[in-house]
């Protein structure tokens, strides 16, 4: 390993007994198999050096596990996306002030290229020969993507029933993309297995996972700058395996602590699908266990039956007095209508989850409609056309005559 | 009765730097009784001071998480395949 590989980053520290082992690509703690986070010792950081950076997730680099000269190695610089001020939607759900952030814009479309990019870099500081992932797809495309630009090999395992567009989104990148036939977990299973045995591969949601996660605290970052240094009262995240909810809060932790943004309470709430919904269900009735459940939801990205991070996320919606919510596969459409109608961004079916669920969560009184509030947009819509082309389409179809028009009753 | 079980990299020090191993039993429970016997302290690691399958930790018998069964009382036939995998967040 070479000095200053990984920034500022120390060691792995487990999440469940605080054991520490060296940097290196682990994931699981030897003691009690709880996950490994990394350690930092964080010099001091100031506003100042962070706007002067790039205006990619690399502005963020001294509080990353990267070194310092991570802009010199190819990637896909993904990051500093636009956090947009949601007018129309915030009038037409009551709340006052409301924002989008949307990482729909990142190199493959969707929030994961933050956390590949993080990956990517342990990966190539590893010498590892095979860059891989376990996905619902969208981490997929953005491993495929990312060892394309870096010339590293790139396997990746998807479910085999996968939307289309997904599939297509990796298999341009890649060569080696592998359909299993079984849902999520089992592919994550598979993938578990295979890193056991084989040598110099970084999966990077498995092996390298502590290094993958940090990547999205970069979404906290960026959402605490854009507001001009300044944490949200509220904020609605979609939750899959848990781990970007996770990450987001433990950003705003850290500017706390670094004093980059003022201390303030700030309440966090999770987004599912109902056909998905374990952590959900646990925060419903109350208990500290999640049900591992057979995932049957349009919402495939959020697909993940066994959530391992969904106790973390329980605690901290309970901690920061939010909620965990889901919503039906019909409400999902109508949230990417609502999304798409009313601020012109087209979001896949996580993002269509995170607004249904936003406005239930108006609805049932469980958030204040007078706080500052963020949902994050994690996704792009081109890859979940199906779950809306049979919704909407031409209005009419006519002969290209005035006439014709005036008598469509279209206006 | 004989199943094999594989063995994820951190327990690996408990069987000689095996990643299958053989054993006994008619439930999981019974399964991980006869690896402890054989391995000393790996029983530990997998099981919490209750006696319950640690949080973080994956059981497979066949292809089936434990969890979706019957939890440590899962039957486990001659010749079953079982994996304690780490648990880890998706993507
Ligand atoms: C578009 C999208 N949003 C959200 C998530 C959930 O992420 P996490 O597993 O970190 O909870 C995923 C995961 O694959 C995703 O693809
Ligand atoms: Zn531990």
């Amino acid at each position: 390993m070479r000095e200053g590989a990984f920034g500022n980053a120390t060691g792995l520290v487990c999440r469940e007994c605080g054991h520490e082992i060296a940097l290196g690509p682990h994931y699981a703690c030897p003691e009690c198999f709880g996950p490994l986070e990394i350690a930092y010792a964080f010099p001091e950081v100031t506003r100042e050096q962070i706007e002067a950076g790039p205006r990619n997730i690399w502005r963020y680099k001294a509080l990353l596990p990267v070194p310092d000269d991570i802009e010199q190695s190819p990637n896909m610089e993904p990051g500093f996306t636009r956090l947009l001020k949601a007018h129309n939607l915030g009038a037409a759900l009551g709340i006052d002030n409301l924002w989008v952030k949307d990482d729909s814009t990142n190199p493959t479309n969707s929030f994961k290229d933050r956390v590949v990019a993080c990956a990517l870099s342990a990966a190539v500081e590893f010498h590892s020969k095979v860059f891989a992932c376990p996905s619902t797809g969208n981490l997929a495309n953005a491993v495929a993507a990312a060892g394309a630009r870096a010339g590293i090999r790139t396997v990746v395992f998807i479910p085999s029933n996968l939307e289309k567009p997904k599939q297509v989104n990796s298999a341009v990148y890649t060569d080696s993309l592998v359909a299993v036939n079984g849902n999520y977990d089992d592919v994550n299973r598979l993938a578990s297995e295979i890193a056991g045995e084989e040598e110099g591969w970084a999966f990077v949601n498995v092996n390298v996972r502590p290094f993958y996660a940090e990547g999205s605290k970069t979404l906290g970052y960026e959402i605490a700058e854009q507001l001009g240094w300044r944490l949200p009262d509220q904020i609605v995240i979609p939750v899959a395996s848990g781990s970007q909810l996770t990450k987001v809060h433990k950003a705003f932790q850290e500017l706390i602590t670094l004093g980059l943004v003022e201390d303030k309470p700030y309440r966090v709430f999770g987004a599912q699908a109902t056909g998905c919904s374990p952590v959900s269900v646990a925060y419903k009735a109350g208990v500290d266990a999640i049900r591992p459940v057979k995932p049957d939801t349009i919402a495939k990205s959020l697909a993940i039956g066994n959530p391992a991070d969904g106790i973390y996320v329980l605690d901290i919606c309970r901690q920061t007095g939010g909620a965990v919510e889901d919503v039906s596969d019909e409400e999902v459409r109508e949230g990417i209508l609502l999304l798409a109608r009313n601020e012109g961004i087209f979001t896949e079916t996580a993002g269509g989850t995170t607004v249904a669920v936003l406005r239930k969560l108006v609805e049932s009184g469980q958030l204040d409609t007078t706080l500052d509030t963020v949902v994050i947009n994690t996704g792009m819509g081109l890859k979940t056309l199906d779950a809306v082309s049979d919704r909407v389409g031409a209005a009419a179809t006519i002969e290209p005559s005035y006439a014709a028009f005036t008598g469509s009753g279209v206006v | 009765m004989s199943v094999s079980v594989r063995i994820p990299t951190i327990l690996r020090t408990y069987t000689d730097g095996s990643s299958e191993v053989d054993a006994g039993g008619a439930t999981l429970a019974e399964v991980l009784d006869d690896l402890e016997a054989h391995h000393t302290g790996i029983r530990a690691r997998i099981l919490d001071d209750t006696g319950a399958l640690r949080r973080f930790v994956n059981v497979y018998v066949g292809n089936d998480d434990v969890r979706f069964l019957d939890g440590l009382g899962t039957p486990t036939p001659d010749g079953t395949q079982i994996s304690i995998i780490p648990a880890v967040a998706g993507g």
